[in-house]
């Protein structure tokens, strides 16, 4: 039987909590990092299909800024950091003190671009430090990579190892929000983790519950 | 584009067929390959966006053909058959297959780019299937978008525009 077939609302349930903990402690990293208030919606876990996870951040092609790494360890996976052109270019402003920073503009990019690396960099490690805490599993980030490309040809990569087994994925989303930015839909990141389909095993074992019961 | 157009939408792992004055799109190949198969006279075109390189590495029962590149190209071809296509005239166009990670690891996932560029071309080849046009690899995204009536290929880049082959 597919992996996917045995998740219920219980296992999905557990995977928003394991969201929570890793993209709260992120959040606290985040608004620490900007002194800014951060806001942090609450997690979802959803089995989607691979068109619907294309939706998720605008469309295939919307073009997105993204850190992503790849988790190997005793649960492997993958995870995004997505954020629109916009958000990032306001969070690199902000580290950087150059408020006239943007991605298409002539001026020079690689500090920003440097600093959406280490942004992307403190963020995932804190995400992440915070599951295997949680858990007491082994959980090793890959170096985080910095790409600005369109969002289908980035968020694929973390569909491969789904991919396998079928046509659907289990995603956990939370969206981080800046509190002053008041509600434009563009202004918010996306943290995607996306385990591989042979780790949801260890990970319901880890939080006492058996992907068989 | 003729105004009367329509746009085909081929989503992941899924394929499609388009006659004129309609085209046929992907959008955000990343490692996943477009390949575009067409036969001129017949005024018919198919395409399928190709995310894994071959059908024995499906680890469950149903397999979706369209993902595969054996699977896909094999009934891409069948379909274009059905719709009058003569297999000694068809050519094809093939796009994506970037690099865009170089996460230090092991995992064979991340070279899965080339590795789906290598058995597309393998199969194109098992039916004589000629290449004429490509633009593969590299480490950016793409979306495609085929018109067959000209028999041309748009690729969009975030970075370098569009461009035709």
């Amino acid at each position: 039987m597919n992996y996917i077939e045995k998740i219920n609302t219980t296992h999905l349930d557990i995977l928003k909590e394991f969201g929570n903990i890793g993209a709260g402690h992120a959040a606290t990293a985040l608004s620490t990092l900007l002194n800014k208030q951060i806001d942090m919606k609450v997690p979802s876990a959803r089995i989607v299909s691979f068109n619907d996870m294309m939706e998720m951040a605008g469309g295939a092609e919307q073009e997105v800024v993204s850190v992503s790494l790849r988790i190997e360890g005793e649960v492997t996976g993958n995870m995004f950091f997505v954020l629109s052109l916009q958000q990032a270019e306001s969070f690199i402003s902000n580290m950087t003190g150059n408020p006239a920073f943007s991605f298409k503009g002539a001026g020079e990019q690689s500090i920003g671009l440097s600093a959406m690396q280490e942004l992307g960099n403190i963020l995932s490690g804190s995400y992440l430090s915070a599951l295997g805490d949680f858990t007491h599993l082994q959980i090793y980030p890959s170096v985080p990579e910095l790409a600005i490309d369109m969002f289908g040809a980035i968020i694929s990569y973390g569909l491969v190892e789904s991919s396998q087994y079928g046509d659907y994925a289990i995603v956990i989303e939370t969206i981080l929000k800046e509190v002053e930015a008041g509600h434009t839909d563009e202004m918010k990141g996306h943290f995607f983790l996306l385990p591989d389909p042979l780790s949801f095993g260890p990970i319901f074992e880890a939080l006492g519950v058996g992907l068989y019961e | 584009m003729s105004s009367t157009g329509q746009i085909v939408k081929v989503g992941i792992a899924d394929l499609n067929i388009v006659r004129p004055p309609h085209v046929i799109r992907t959008s955000g190949l990343g490692s996943c390959v477009g390949v575009v198969i067409y036969d001129e006279r017949a005024s018919v075109a198919g395409m399928v966006h190709v995310m894994l390189p071959d059908s024995a590495l499906a680890k469950s029962g149903h397999i979706n053909k369209a993902k595969y590149a054996d699977t896909g190209i094999n009934e891409l071809i069948a379909l274009l058959k059905l719709e009058g296509a003569q297999v000694y005239r068809l050519k094809a166009k093939i796009a994506g297959g970037a690099q865009m990670f170089q996460f230090s690891s092991q995992n064979s996932s991340f070279k899965i780019g080339p590795r789906n560029v290598e058995a597309v071309k393998q199969m194109l080849q098992t039916h004589h299937i000629p290449i004429v046009a490509e633009d593969v690899g590299g480490n950016s995204g793409r979306t495609i978008e085929f018109d067959p009536h000209s028999c041309e290929l748009q690729i969009r880049t975030v970075n370098k525009g569009s461009h035709i082959i």
